[in-house]
């Protein structure tokens, strides 16, 4: 897994800041068509990310965040993620999260009319997504 | 001539409102630097998005998605970013002129407003003003672009309104600030299909999933940075705008209280000389 010839660059931006810029062996994250791990040479593709855990393995050191939002730019030695939401887990809130989750369950579990069942469902989706962050 | 006190009393004036606007400029150029700081941090991010959506639409081609039709009927939605404070030299009357010397009808024009200011003048032109989120602007966050593009883009999928534009002050650096109006929606392809193909690995790009769907998800995220980055740009443009407005000021000032100091002299030397002339003349008539 140390080969550094297997490694692309990854590149995470927010509108905020450089997240992260590094080169790594493999990344893995959630898109809406599913979740999926890169590796160097990918074919080029842009997809839409979907809340998840972002895993970013580089050699032997594993890094994880919450990313909740965006999309990503694969070119065969390049990712560039367009996070609109992206977290360390040191970041993350988890009491926010928990609270944040049962009030999403709430929604759904009501589904009162004029309840956005879209939002609804991203919410309870993103609260999971941070809350399994931090316990990984 | 006026009189020594009248002279020295305006100075006096003049001098304390040179201070207040020494001290504004300092403010707003510490703020300037980390409003610049900013915009310069967030411009990677745009630029790759602006790329990303160019490319997708040189590919895409003759999509037929109502993101991308032209020439909708309905009102016209204009984003206007101004601060909420005034003292800015022209630049808040430099956006709100965008609006009102622009091609718009008044009656076709609904107004989002973002700074207090831009809302004042256009309430007063007779503008139909639809919202107003003024606090925004003192820091702004991707959270509110968020809002704030989530309801128009409602609005623009119930047809109720047919473009969206952005009204904001463009920084391309510390003493250059462009008022621009922007174009949000429906998305114009670019004019120069040609060149975004050139991009090499770009033109071979694959979506996931397939273009339609992918413009869908993509769109709202380009709106949705176009009115950060035209936050963000506008704050740093208020604090530029601020500072030069601010350091003419203060050169006015200078300039006003050395004539003022000539004008004191000259009167003050005036009164020596005719004290002194009617104390001789009162020697003169006793002896």
């Amino acid at each position: 897994m140390a080969d550094d010839s297997r490694n692309f660059t990854l590149k995470i931006i927010t509108p905020d800041r450089v997240f992260y810029e590094e080169e790594v062996s493999m990344v893995e994250f959630n898109t809406v068509e599913g979740e999926v791990g890169i590796y160097k040479d990918h074919i080029p593709m842009t997809m839409i990310i979907a809340p998840g855990i972002l895993t970013i393995t580089k050699g032997e050191d594993v890094k994880e965040a919450a990313l909740h939002a965006g999309f990503t730019e694969v070119l065969p030695d390049k990712v560039t993620i367009l996070a609109e939401i992206v977290e360390w887990p040191s970041e993350i809130d988890v009491d926010r999260a928990e609270e944040a989750k049962s009030r999403a369950e709430e929604r759904i579990r009501e589904h009162a009319p004029g309840t956005d069942m879209g939002r609804a469902e991203l919410a309870l989706k993103r609260a999971v997504a941070r809350i399994e962050t931090v316990r990984a | 001539m006026a009189s020594m006190r009248d002279i020295k009393r305006r100075k006096g004036s003049i001098q304390s409102t040179q201070q207040i606007t020494k001290a504004m400029k300092l403010v707003s150029t510490v703020k300037l630097q980390r409003a610049k700081q900013r915009a310069e941090q967030s411009k990677a991010y745009f630029d790759c998005m602006y790329e990303t959506v160019t490319s997708m639409l040189a590919k895409a081609g003759n999509l037929n998605h109502p993101y991308l039709k032209t020439g909708q009927p309905g009102k016209k939605a204009v984003i206007v970013i101004t601060s909420n404070r005034g003292l800015a030299g022209g630049y808040n009357s430099n956006v709100v002129k965008l609006v009102t010397k622009g091609e718009f009808k008044k009656e076709d024009v609904t107004v989002y407003a973002i700074g207090k200011k831009g809302k004042d003048a256009l309430q007063r032109y007779g503008y139909h003003i639809m919202e107003e989120n003024s606090d925004i602007i003192e820091e702004p966050s991707y959270v509110d672009a968020m809002a704030i593009s989530r309801k128009l883009l409602a609005l623009y999928a119930t047809g109720e309104i047919s473009e969206i534009y952005l009204a904001y002050t463009r920084f391309k650096n510390t003493v250059v600030h462009e008022p621009t109006l922007l174009k949000l929606l429906p998305v114009e392809a670019p004019a120069d299909r040609g060149a975004a193909q050139d991009t090499g690995s770009k033109a071979m790009m694959n979506f996931e999933p397939e273009d339609d769907e992918a413009l869908e998800l993509i769109i709202p995220k380009y709106v949705t940075s176009l009115i950060y980055g035209g936050l963000v740009e506008a704050v740093a443009s208020e604090n530029g705008a601020r500072m030069q407005a601010m350091d003419s000021a203060t050169s006015n000032a200078e300039e006003m209280i050395d004539h003022l100091s000539l004008m004191y002299n000259r009167a003050r030397q005036g009164s020596i000389t005719q004290e002194l002339t009617e104390i001789i003349a009162g020697a003169n008539a006793i002896s």
